[in-house]
């Protein structure tokens, strides 16, 4: 099998710079998959301070996690550890930056030109119950 | 297709119980929903008939989805024919959610003796029933169709209203009509546990449609109207059954139309075809 690098045809010189491009590539890559919070500067001071009337509650955290496998979890994994092109739920943006909502308005607004769609034709109740399985991943 | 189903993995659809309105919720991204339509009814002086659509609607954007459509019908005493095609797209222009969400549609259709009656425009009506299906298809309709669909969200009830306008390329008049409809779930919470037949799984509303004439006589004369309550049940495996008994409002209608329809969502479809080693 022939070596990559005779392939492509790499000139000597620039081999040595294999390694820190790879290196870039990745700091690249981890950079572009971190959670983007950029949505939280678009939330409504008013919309930030609504409260979760479903807060703690065991129930409620057991049907959001059913709301969650409904519709959630393709796209940000069963566990909500995030997938190849869609955001981790465990993150710190979700779990500690974020209120509970904003979490809602995001439901509810969706951020559609980073491909979240709106969540509103699920009735508020469930986003409440969706958003109180997601605090309790912290 | 029958291999990629099974590879596929199920989404839970939510899916509005409406026939014939289009509400301003788009296709999730990558996600391809399967859709069969069918409507039947009896029309006054004219044979029984079945008209149906076998729909393919893909979620390209949060903001466009596309659809595809085969039309077929089937006519008692007559004939059991494939009536066409139609491709549709729908842009959401406002990025978020609003009190009033409009989205723009547009539509090719080439079709000849439809019966699907997805949309009633212009003076359809019973006259369009009488005629044989030979006769029926040797007029063969390209048209363009535009809708402005209106959406509202508000407390678990959803408001659509489409105001439809449509265009025969071979020269007819521009046509038009207008459908709304209004549903809600029947809880607004879900249960805790799994379940079957519990009321969040169930959607109710009411739809009414009908043609508004066209450029030469806009109005109501000699133009059809249907009403009538519409209900849907999602099942545990994503499948969404609808049912609608509906009802001709004038002498130019149908006096009945009896709509079906199931519907089943595939995640991310396109996933499939790179799935990753678990």
């Amino acid at each position: 099998m022939r070596p990559y690098f005779s392939i492509v045809r790499i000139p000597a010189q620039f081999q040595k710079l294999i390694p820190v491009a790879w290196l870039i590539l990745f700091a690249l890559a981890a950079f572009a998959s971190l959670p983007d919070g950029s949505w939280l500067e678009k939330v409504p001071p008013a919309e930030r301070q609504k409260t979760n009337p479903y807060r703690g509650q065991s129930d409620a955290i057991a049907a959001g996690r059913r709301i969650y496998l409904d519709h959630c979890r393709k796209c940000h994994g069963d566990d909500a550890e995030g997938t190849r092109k869609r955001p981790p739920l465990r993150s710190d943006v979700v779990q500690r930056i974020s209120t509970e909502g904003d979490l809602h308005w995001l439901l509810v607004n969706g951020y559609m030109k980073k491909g979240m769609p709106s969540w509103s034709k699920l009735p508020d109740p469930q986003l409440w119950q969706l958003i109180t399985y997601l605090k309790s991943l912290k | 297709m029958l291999l990629l189903l099974a590879l596929a993995l199920p989404a839970v659809a939510q899916e509005r119980p409406y026939f014939v309105t289009y509400s301003h919720e788009m296709e999730e991204p990558g996600n391809l929903e399967i859709e069969n339509f069918s409507v039947a009814g009896n029309p006054t002086n004219a044979n029984f008939f079945v008209g149906s659509n076998l729909e393919f609607e893909y979620g390209v954007k949060t903001w466009w989805t596309s659809e595809f459509y085969l039309d077929g019908q089937s006519t008692q005493h007559d004939s059991t024919i494939f009536t066409g095609y139609r491709w549709e797209n729908r842009l959401r222009p406002l990025l978020g959610e609003h009190v009033i969400n409009p989205v723009l549609y547009i539509e090719y259709e080439n079709t000849s003796a439809d019966k699907a009656l997805r949309e009633i425009v212009g003076h359809d009506g019973l006259p369009d029933f009488a005629g044989s299906n030979a006769l029926a298809r040797a007029d063969v309709e390209r048209e363009m169709e535009l809708k402005l669909i209106l959406g509202s969200n508000f407390k678990g009830w959803n408001l659509s209203e489409n105001f439809i306008t449509e265009k025969n390329l071979g020269g007819d008049p521009w046509e038009f009509g207008y459908a709304w409809a209004a549903s809600r779930p029947l809880a607004l919470a879900a249960k805790a546990h799994d379940c079957t037949f519990c009321l969040e799984k169930f959607q109710a509303g009411v739809e009414m449609y009908g043609g508004l004439g066209d450029r030469y006589s806009f109005g109501l004369h000699n133009t059809s109207h249907y009403a009538g309550p519409t209900l849907n049940w999602t099942a545990p495996n994503g499948t969404t059954l609808s049912f609608s008994p509906q009802f001709g409002l004038n002498h130019y209608s149908v006096p009945r139309l009896y709509r079906f329809g199931v519907s089943y969502e595939i995640e991310q479809f396109l996933g499939i075809f790179h799935r990753e080693a678990k």
